[in-house]
């Protein structure tokens, strides 16, 4: 069974269709990766997910429960979290409680204290800068931030919405050596990218979302070298 | 010296019902014009309280007093909370101009109710004012204006640590910076602006208790203490709870002085919102509001 599993999803901002029926699903220990043109109803289908949005039809399952209804704090209570589009850490909160914010539902004083050591280790840098104001963070630093956020609530499910958005190249590649990191780790990944080429060498299966609808669905590598794939969003 | 401390001390009064004000905008991002009837509220209850316990019990006068404060610090947070669950809530997503409308709706509401209540006369009762003066030196200074200006402070600062150091604090503040990226780390937004609500409403009852020796009690008691505490928190920067202290003794003080001068005694109120208008031209956004700083 399906860890994530989308059906027949339809998300309306007031007339507009942003999502018109769209059925996808992520398997435990899966990188899934959702591609698309800008505007196609990616961070709709991510906020829509984690109960930020509330659909008009279809049915969200995670972990074999309905939580097409669920509010957010709950939906996140049972493993689930995500680094937001454009990232949005607490810009005026120190990077410290930044992360504590992301262990919010966690009680065990000890279980937090343990992955903020984890966090550190990985991102010695998040330690040096411990203290400092979130918003004064490098963008590079703001992102390793944001991931550190979201694994502070230890996810089963970890969903990034265009985690590459404004970096240089060497730190996108640095980006997706730390999913492909986390994956091995045992968090199964949701990956939102425009960066069509990268998102699919490293997802074990891909789907592509067009103005609201699934077009394309496959492997990473058959969707990476399907003619009409590469000439869409991998630039020719 | 007398006039630093009741400058003070009128600050002090002002700064915390400014920081009801002040919570409740950065986190539910709507106005809550009726918070001032809250003081109002506050006052009846610890009148009608502290006249039952002084007339029928056997309880010394300060116990009464204590007991009488701390059952009213309880029903006005409730008050609070109700109020936002039974009127603002329905409307969160809704315009800010239909909350501000109903937020003017509780407010003639809350004094409509006080005056079936308790009618329209004036009433007064003697409780901080009961302690009289102190002598320092050659001036005499009201025990109560001292209270309130250690009680006020004491207040803050528990206040600040309180949302600096605590998970809920926290919790405030991710809520008062981005909803959405808040509800993400599975805060309950509804179970904040709660809190946010009874904090505001339990601040204001110390105000209400600091402010009984200067006033009379009557349905509108709350409007003009509530007009210049909204004044001040604008003044501090609408949303920072700093701004709010420092709005709130800034009016206070400004007011005090003017009043103990015969020239200006009749302008008070005026120069006040004169202070208003001109620190709004030369910073919007308030002495210590932020700016929000967006980097992508
Ligand atoms: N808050 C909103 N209000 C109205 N329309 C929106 C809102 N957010 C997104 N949309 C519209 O919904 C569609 C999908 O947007 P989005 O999910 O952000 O796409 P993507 O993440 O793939 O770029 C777009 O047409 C966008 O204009
Ligand atoms: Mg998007």
């Amino acid at each position: 069974m399906a860890l994530l599993e989308v059906k027949d999803l339809q998300v309306n901002y007031g007339v507009i269709r942003a999502l018109n029926g769209i059925s996808f699903e992520v398997n435990e220990g899966e990188i899934v990766t959702l591609i698309g043109a800008n505007g196609a109803g990616k961070t709709t289908t991510m906020q829509t997910i984690i109960g930020l949005i509330p659909p008009k039809a279809g049915s969200i399952h995670y972990d074999g429960k309905d939580i097409t209804k669920l509010p957010s704090h709950k939906i996140v209570n049972m493993g689930m979290s995500q680094v937001p589009e454009g990232r949005r850490i607490f810009q005026e909160l120190s990077v410290y409680d930044n992360l504590m914010l992301g262990a919010y539902l966690e009680k065990d004083m000890s279980k937090i204290k343990a992955r903020i050591e984890n966090v550190f280790e990985q991102f010695p840098i998040l330690k040096e800068r411990r203290s400092q104001i979130a918003g004064t963070l490098s963008g590079g630093e703001q992102q390793m931030l944001a991931m550190s956020r979201a694994l502070m609530a230890n996810p089963k499910l970890l969903m990034l919405d265009e985690p590459s958005m404004g970096l240089s190249p060497l730190l996108v590649s640095q980006v997706f050596e730390i999913i492909k990191d986390m994956n091995a780790k045992g968090i199964t990944i949701l990956l939102v990218e425009q960066n069509a080429e990268k998102a699919l060498g490293i997802a074990d299966r891909a789907y592509v979302l067009t103005n609201g609808v699934i077009t394309h669905q496959g492997t990473g590598a058959e969707l990476a070298g399907s003619e009409e794939i590469k000439k869409a969003y991998l630039g020719g | 010296m007398v006039i630093a401390i009741d400058g003070l001390s009128l600050g002090a009064i002002y700064a915390l019902i400014a920081l009801g004000y002040t919570m409740v905008y950065g986190i539910a991002k709507m106005l809550n014009f009726a918070h001032g009837d809250v003081i109002m509220v506050g006052a009846y209850m610890i009148y009608t309280l502290c006249t039952l316990t002084w007339t029928t019990g056997s309880l010394p006068i300060w116990a009464g007093a204590l007991i009488a404060f701390v059952v009213s610090i309880v029903v006005c947070t409730l008050l609070g909370m109700v109020n936002e669950k039974v009127a603002y809530k329905p409307l969160r997503g809704a315009s800010p101009l239909a909350a501000l409308i109903t937020a003017i709706g509780v407010s003639y509401l809350l004094q409509g109710i006080a005056q079936l209540i308790w009618g329209a006369e004036q009433r007064s009762i003697s409780i901080l004012d009961r302690l009289g003066t102190v002598r320092v030196g050659t001036v005499a200074i009201r025990w109560s204006s001292i209270i309130t200006v250690v009680c006020g402070a004491i207040l803050m600062i528990g206040l600040t640590l309180f949302v600096k150091k605590t998970r809920t604090g926290r919790a405030m503040l991710a809520v008062s910076e981005d909803k959405g990226a808040a509800q993400m780390m599975g805060i309950n937004v509804n179970k904040i602006v709660s809190v946010t609500f009874a904090i505001g409403s339990g601040l204001a009852t110390f105000a209400a208790l600091f402010y009984l020796p200067t006033t009379a009690i009557s349905p509108t008691l709350g409007s003009m203490p509530g007009i210049k505490a909204f004044a001040a928190a604008v003044i501090g920067g609408i949303g920072s709870i700093p701004g709010a202290v420092v709005g709130g003794i800034l009016l206070g003080v400004v007011e005090v002085v003017c009043n103990s001068f015969e020239a200006t005694a009749s302008y008070t109120t005026a120069i006040e919102f004169a202070l208003l208008i001109i620190i709004l031209l030369v910073r919007p956004i308030g002495l210590l509001g932020k700016k929000r700083r967006v980097k992508v």
